[in-house]
């Protein structure tokens, strides 16, 4: 692992930079084709609710030992029990357990699916207590979807002034929440175009990708903060620079965050998939694994980018774009006279110099103190020293 | 600069501060373990079980509103999740649980697999009646042992019930109530007009008093009739096994047992219009009860407050003030007018409120209330008082249950459910471990012994929360824990990174910590608040699983803030100041050749980093 090591290294130096913010376009494009998908998954396909959703009952009958013609011998059993033809989907899952769902059993009471609990005991020759049931009323998902478009919105607007508060500025607010709801919107697209089940334990997944992916992205502007105020005092990057260096500074940890946050989930998720079905473990983590993935890309390529594109118009941000080309053109110009070796990929992108050239420009530059006096731009140096 | 000086503040005494953290840790057990031995209900090491993994029923109501017209308010929720709450006791059902689901749901959670009965008297709705009393008798506990059948006890009990053999019954039980002894001693108005009663009485009396001899085979006149006793009970009453078929209500009167349960649910299904055998709350006495002659729901208003005469001096004593709604007022006012009459038998001068199967009070009745406001005095304490009035206005709640959801899990499936699931989360925090390991080397023991102190103090949390706040962890909740070791696990990453930014950037390792630290605490603290401000949110919005979810992971954040200023910042000092890690050994994860520092950029005026002296060491030079 030394040349991830090192890897973060030059990120850290400069030495090697990816160009987040220079080649937002290209981010920005491909960003828009994927929502674009799920825009045409989520409203062409729809989502696939679970029973929860739609109301109905659900009965596992487990451990059966003779499963031979289940489907026939469960669907006579309830349709003797309730008295009604109901439209049951029978299925089989892992060895020896059945389940039956159907959006109405009988009367469409907890009563009736009572009465099939005991038919399908007694048909499979298993003790009632080892049948599940699940019996929903209609209103029930619509009580769920409320009340997590409720929490949902308040999140959005509560979190939006913490964060406005502690960056002191809404732009990087509004960037944040912007990612946060392409996450959302994305990992729903992707639930909408495989027809994963969507099921309350899915909606707790998609809520808790909201704490993290605003984690993600709060992290990354920390960084950013912490990096465009430096550039404010010393004038040797524009703000694009600052921000794409702290992009690229946290990249390692961003990685390293988002392998470990989804190690425990995967985790779940081989588990949910290899041992247990359906259910709640499964759920949750397939949502979560969908979310925290998806929100490490935002926090990279989508908040940070659209953060400098926020700012760019501001006077304070034009002038010090204004400084830090002037800054760099000197610069620049030292290095080519002082014929250092070729320029880094992380001089354009981030404004890093790296050290080595960093101190040959410095030695150049001392050289040639009496020419600068007459450049037009040495004022801006002079300026800021005052 | 103050920034400066802080660090040396809190780092100065690294030992003390994780010190304070071992005793924290060592307080939260000793609490645990002494609520296992001193609490009220026991407590216990291991958390409590959600029903999802422990098994059971859980059925969610939401209440139907009849006409539309009226709103539900959260009184009379909280007063519904009381009265099934008493209910389910009531059953015998032990560590049953009624909670509210948002703002008008009802969240039933029962252990083990209840009976049919009891399912179906939760949804009931809780309907509160007046019935006249039409006799009483002491309930003998001993008379009904164990396995008889209906028909032995309905041939032998009869001669033991106190001379009641005769179909003449009604007067014989009439000398024996005690009642003025038990709850059932209430009166309206107490202590005046007795001037304005007698001129009814006699009249009404006469009659009353004849009916029982005549009456016999006849159909009762009017709800108080003893005639009523000889009617064949109802058909609730034979199908449930109390009676035979073919028995009076006076057969029934013996045959009822004021201790069993179901007999109870029976009697609150039991037809409003006709009689019906129920026990007051002490399960000493038993009424026969006339058909209902006023429904709760006609109460608009119950109150209670200090008792005051006529003069409206108060007397000291506690009256239950009720007002009725147009059709209660003409019910009540017949009633009382017909039993006002009555004053000479001490039982049928009673009425009585009976709520889901029991008699609340039996109250006698001094003169006819027909102005629809009644006065109800007679030994109430003012806390005895608010309850009675509280079970009049919420008693008959104006709205019964339906299902929303009813699961029922078997113990296995929860009990597999959780295995998998810690399964799950061992294995995930062996794969956490594994990629720390890897990517920080010994440093990543450090964030294994984090993890083991989070998942200490976690488990702790949780176990005592289960004891002191009834907190039951679910399914939701064990996955909110697994999700949670990837955020603390964050948390290091954040720091250990800054740590090695400073380190590449050339400091030496111990000022590299507090550097980095300075830098990292802000993040850390930042993204903790959001994450904690998301589960927040969550919590207090949503319902039932998502707000276990939320839960645990809210206090996961919690804990992990803790942890990482209490443990792991203090033992990385610490460590900082051994040789292996502050000159950087190549496994430490601090390396700072490995960091790429090369020593000669940015460590300062006059400071030497670990490089230089390595090199310099390595020079041979001092």
């Amino acid at each position: 692992m030394a040349s991830f090591a090192q890897f973060g290294n030059d990120l850290y130096t400069g030495r090697r930079q990816i160009n987040f913010i220079g080649r937002r376009k290209l981010w920005y494009g491909i960003t828009a084709v994927l929502l674009l998908i799920a825009a045409l998954g989520l409203f062409g396909r729809g989502l696939n609710l679970s029973l929860e959703f739609s109301g109905g009952a659900e009965l596992k009958v487990r451990g059966v030992t003779n499963t031979q013609n289940f489907d026939t011998r469960a669907q006579d059993a309830v349709h003797q029990a309730t008295g009604t033809e109901d439209n049951l989907i029978v299925t089989k899952l892992g060895d020896r357990d059945i389940r039956i769902q159907t959006e109405k059993l009988g009367n469409g009471t907890a009563a009736a699916t009572e009465e099939v609990r005991g038919a399908l005991a007694k048909e499979f020759g298993v003790p009632a207590a080892q049948i599940d049931s699940q019996f929903i009323g209609p209103s029930w998902g619509e009580t769920v979807t409320r009340k997590a478009v409720q929490a949902l919105l308040w999140f959005l607007a509560l979190l939006s002034v913490v964060l406005a508060l502690y960056f002191r500025t809404w732009k990087m607010a509004l960037a944040a929440i912007v990612a946060v709801i392409h996450d959302l919107f994305f990992t729903v697209g992707i639930y909408a175009l495989t027809g994963f089940e969507v099921s309350p334990a899915t909606m707790i997944g998609f809520l808790t990708i909201l704490g993290y992916s605003i984690y993600d992205t709060v992290v990354v502007f920390d960084k950013v903060r912490e990096n465009t105020h430096e550039a404010f005092v010393t004038g040797q990057r524009n703000y694009d620079q600052a921000a794409n260096y702290a992009v690229n500074q946290t990249l390692v940890r961003s990685i390293n965050t988002t392998v470990v946050a989804l190690l425990p989930i995967g985790a779940i998720l081989v588990v949910g998939f290899t041992m247990l079905g359906p259910g709640t473990l499964l759920d949750l983590s397939l949502s979560l694994f969908i979310g925290i993935a998806v929100g490490a890309y935002s926090s990279i390529f989508i908040a940070t980018p659209l953060l400098a594109d926020l700012r760019r118009g501001e006077p304070a941000i034009k002038e010090l774009a204004a400084r830090a080309k002037a800054y760099q053109t000197s610069q620049r110009a030292a290095l080519t006279e002082a014929d250092t070796p070729r320029a880094t990929p992380g001089e354009s992108a981030s404004g890093v110099v790296e050290p080595e050239r960093a101190a040959a420009a410095a030695a150049a530059r001392a050289t040639r103190t009496k020419k600068r006096e007459t450049h037009p731009l040495a004022r801006l140096d002079r300026d800021r020293d005052r | 600069m103050a920034t400066r000086n802080r660090p040396s503040r809190t780092n100065g005494h690294p030992k003390a501060v994780l010190l304070t953290l071992v005793a924290l840790i060592v307080a939260l057990f000793a609490g645990i373990g002494a609520t296992t031995v001193l609490g009220d209900a026991k407590g216990q090491w291991t958390p409590k079980l959600g029903l999802d993994l422990e098994g059971g029923r859980q059925i969610t109501l939401e209440p139907v509103i009849g006409e539309g017209s009226q709103k539900i308010n959260s009184g009379q929720v909280e007063r519904a999740v009381d009265i099934i709450r008493k209910r389910v006791d009531g059953t015998g059902v032990s560590e049953a649980e009624v909670t509210t689901l948002g703002e008008r749901n009802i969240v039933v959670s029962l252990p083990g697999e209840p009976s049919k009965e009891i399912l179906n008297s939760l949804s009931r709705s809780s309907a509160l009646s007046f019935r006249a009393v039409i006799a009483s008798t002491r309930n003998e506990p001993p008379t009904r042992t164990l396995p008889q059948p209906p028909s032995v006890p309905k041939a032998t009990a009869s001669p033991s019930a106190s001379g009641s053999t005769s179909p003449s019954a009604s007067p014989t039980v009439s000398s024996a109530p005690s009642s003025s002894s038990t709850g059932a001693n209430g009166v309206y108005p107490q202590a005046f007009p007795a001037a304005a009663t007698p001129t009814p009485t006699p009249s009404m009396t006469a009659g009353a008093t004849q009916s029982p001899t005549t009456a016999t085979a006849n159909k009762p006149k009017n709800p108080s009739d003893p005639a009523w006793a000889q009617q064949p009970v109802s058909a609730v009453w034979v199908k449930g096994g109390v009676v035979d078929q073919g028995s009076t209500y006076q057969d029934l009167l013996q045959e009822y047992s004021c201790t069993d349960n179901e007999t109870r649910l029976i009697a609150s299904n039991a037809p409003a219009g006709q009689p019906v055998v129920m026990c007051d709350q002490t399960q000493q006495n038993k009424f026969l009860l006339g058909p209902v002659e006023v429904k709760g729901d006609s109460i608009t208003d119950a109150t209670s407050g200090p008792e005051t005469n006529q003069q409206g001096v108060q007397t000291g004593g506690t009256q239950i003030n009720l007002k009725f709604n147009d059709a209660g007022k003409k019910a009540f006012g017949a009633m009382t007018t017909r039993l006002a009459a009555l004053q000479s038998d001490a039982d049928r001068n009673r009425s009585a409120i009976i709520v889901d199967g029991q008699v609340l009070e039996a109250l006698g009745t001094r003169e006819p209330i027909t102005n629809g406001e009644a006065q109800i005095t007679g030994g109430f304490t003012p806390a005895s008082g608010k309850l009675l009035a509280d079970e009049l206005k919420f008693g008959a709640l104006p709205f019964s249950f339906t299902q929303l959801t009813n699961d029922q899990i078997s113990p296995q499936l929860g009990q597999d459910q959780l295995q998998k699931g810690l399964l799950a989360g061992a294995v995930g925090m062996l794969l956490v471990v594994l990629y720390s390991l890897f990517q920080y080397r010994v440093l990543g023991l450090v964030t294994v012994a984090s993890l083991v102190i989070s998942a200490l103090f976690t488990y702790g949390l949780v176990t005592f929360l289960g004891y002191a706040n009834n907190f039951r962890l679910t399914m939701a909740g064990v996955t909110g824990l697994i999700v949670a070791i990837g955020v603390t696990a964050d948390s290091f990453i954040v720091y250990f990174e800054r740590v090695r930014d400073e380190v590449r950037s050339g400091r030496p390792l111990r000022s590299a910590v507090e550097t980095g630290w300075q830098r990292a605490r802000r993040t850390i603290i930042i993204s903790d608040v959001v994450n904690f401000l998301a589960s927040a949110v969550l919590y207090i919005l949503s319902e039932a699983n998502v707000k276990a979810f939320a839960f645990t992971l809210g206090l996961t954040t919690l804990i992990d803030i803790v942890v990482v200023m209490m443990f792991t910042h203090p033992l990385l000092t610490l460590l900082a100041r051994t040789k292996f890690f502050g000159s950087g050994h190549k496994w430490s994860g601090f390396d700072p050749d490995r960091l790429g520092a090369k020593g000669v950029t940015y460590a300062g005026r006059g400071r030497v980093t670990i490089a230089d002296r390595r090199r310099a060491a390595a020079g041979g030079q001092i």
